[in-house]
């Protein structure tokens, strides 16, 4: 039997952890807010992008850009998105347990597998089970910039025109509201059908200035460099939805336990009050 | 019979990654491409081109409107036309006073140009030169 004292001090500790908790979902809601608006900035001119992108590579030939070119697949680069910080509830491990899936799945394929991970949570599970990481980021996630995506960009590019890889495939977190995220799985590269793989169009032939190359060598990568940002943006508004929510659901548990603790203490208080009255009483029957 | 339809209108679409500029039927466009201004009418064959830094002209029953875009890519096609900028703004959103000072920077940096990227400050200068002038085309009424 605890006494009062003892739950008091619980009731304490857990207001203490109460108060923790719905400062960070705050905390979490406001910068929510924040990186919604830049994703939801972003999301017209991705899409945008990826219109023009297939309408363009329908008439496409490979051979013209080194990131349209399929090679036998030998080796394949997966790209991990997570956070950096944990008490965001099940995200991180929704999508860590994906891309173990994934990586395992290919394996067993007898293909090569390149890893490259960013986040913390991301690098510490990969470096628990001693799985060799090719790349890493961490501190990216909260601050995500064009700059740093056009870091992870330039690297992946490099890469797969140096064949270190065939394929890369991106694992991340989509937001689909403020509760709910999705683990998305998409093929970075190469870029080749775009879009759905329906029967290739009657090819539209495009008139380009200055000429065909041109515009690919700067478009290209460029989509690669927006499609990488914005899954980026996407992980971090729903790091941050995630995060509200676990924080929201902490914050109610801690509550019920305050209830339930001053019942508790309620109940041990007057359990004294009525012993003490007992004693009296019987002190008074005995002078008697 | 078959109908031959002609396209009377053009969707105009301007996205930049900091939000949509312009969404709209018009009439009528004209931009700055890399090999120089071209113009847009309903009907046009598909065509693929990059953007200079430059004015951005479209008409609507008369109205003409202005846009500023910091480069970029058109597409266009017989009924539609997108924008991929990596800047844009409508000319009556253009700060003046701040593009005003831009310019005023980039050419103090063009006089000492040792220290800094020549490059750049060009760049810069003739963003804040079409940024001025763009703001000057605003609908004046």
């Amino acid at each position: 039997m605890p006494t009062l004292r003892d739950i008091k001090r619980r009731i304490k500790a857990v207001s203490n952890t109460r108060q923790i908790t719905k400062a960070m979902k705050m905390v979490a809601a406001a910068k929510l807010r924040k990186s919604q608006s830049r994703m939801f900035e972003l999301r017209p001119y991705a899409e945008k992008m990826e219109d023009v992108l297939s309408s363009l590579a329908s008439g496409a030939d490979s051979t013209l850009h080194p990131l349209l070119t399929a090679r036998p697949r030998k080796t394949v680069e997966v790209l991990v998105i997570t956070s950096d910080r944990g008490l965001c509830g099940a995200f991180n491990n929704n999508i860590l347990k994906t891309a173990a899936g994934v990586i395992s799945g290919l394996k067993k394929d007898w293909f090569d597998v390149t890893i490259t991970a960013i986040g913390k949570k991301a690098i510490d599970y990969f470096k628990r089970r001693n799985v060799p990481l090719r790349r890493t980021w961490a501190g990216l996630s909260g601050r995500v910039t064009y700059a740093s995506a056009q870091e992870v960009t330039n690297d992946i590019i490099e890469n797969y025109i140096g064949e270190t890889f065939d394929e890369v495939l991106l694992i991340h977190n989509e937001f689909l509201s403020v509760m709910a995220q999705k683990v998305t799985k998409v093929k970075l590269l190469p870029l080749v059908g775009t879009g759905d793989d329906s029967a290739p169009q009657a090819s539209v032939d495009f008139l380009y200035e200055p000429s065909q190359e041109d515009i690919y060598q700067v478009l290209l990568p460029k989509k690669v460099g927006i499609q990488i940002y914005r899954a980026l943006l996407e992980s971090q508004a729903s790091e941050e939805g995630a995060r509200m929510t676990a924080m929201g659901n902490a914050t109610k548990n801690a509550d019920e336990m305050i209830d339930r603790l001053t019942l508790q203490y309620n109940k041990a208080r007057q359990a004294t009050i009525t012993r003490e009255l007992m004693d009296i009483v019987g002190g008074v029957e005995a002078l008697k | 019979m078959t109908v031959i339809v002609v396209e009377s209108k053009l969707r105009l679409d301007i996205v930049t990654p900091h939000g949509r500029i312009f969404s709209g039927d018009v009439d009528e466009i004209t931009a700055t491409g890399s090999e120089g201004e071209f113009g847009i009418l309903p009907g046009h064959a598909p065509f693929m081109t990059m953007l200079k830094t430059g004015m951005l002209t479209c008409k609507k029953s008369g109205d003409m409107t202005y846009f500023f875009v910091g480069g970029g890519y058109a597409e266009a096609g017989p009924d539609k036309v997108t924008i991929l900028a990596d800047s844009a703004e409508k000319a009556e959103d253009i700060d003046v006073e701040r593009a005003c000072a831009a310019m005023k920077r980039a050419e103090e940096r063009l006089e000492q140009a040792e220290d800094y990227d020549f490059g750049r400050a060009t760049a810069s200068l003739a963003r804040a030169a079409i940024r001025v002038q763009v703001a000057e085309k605003r609908t004046v009424k």
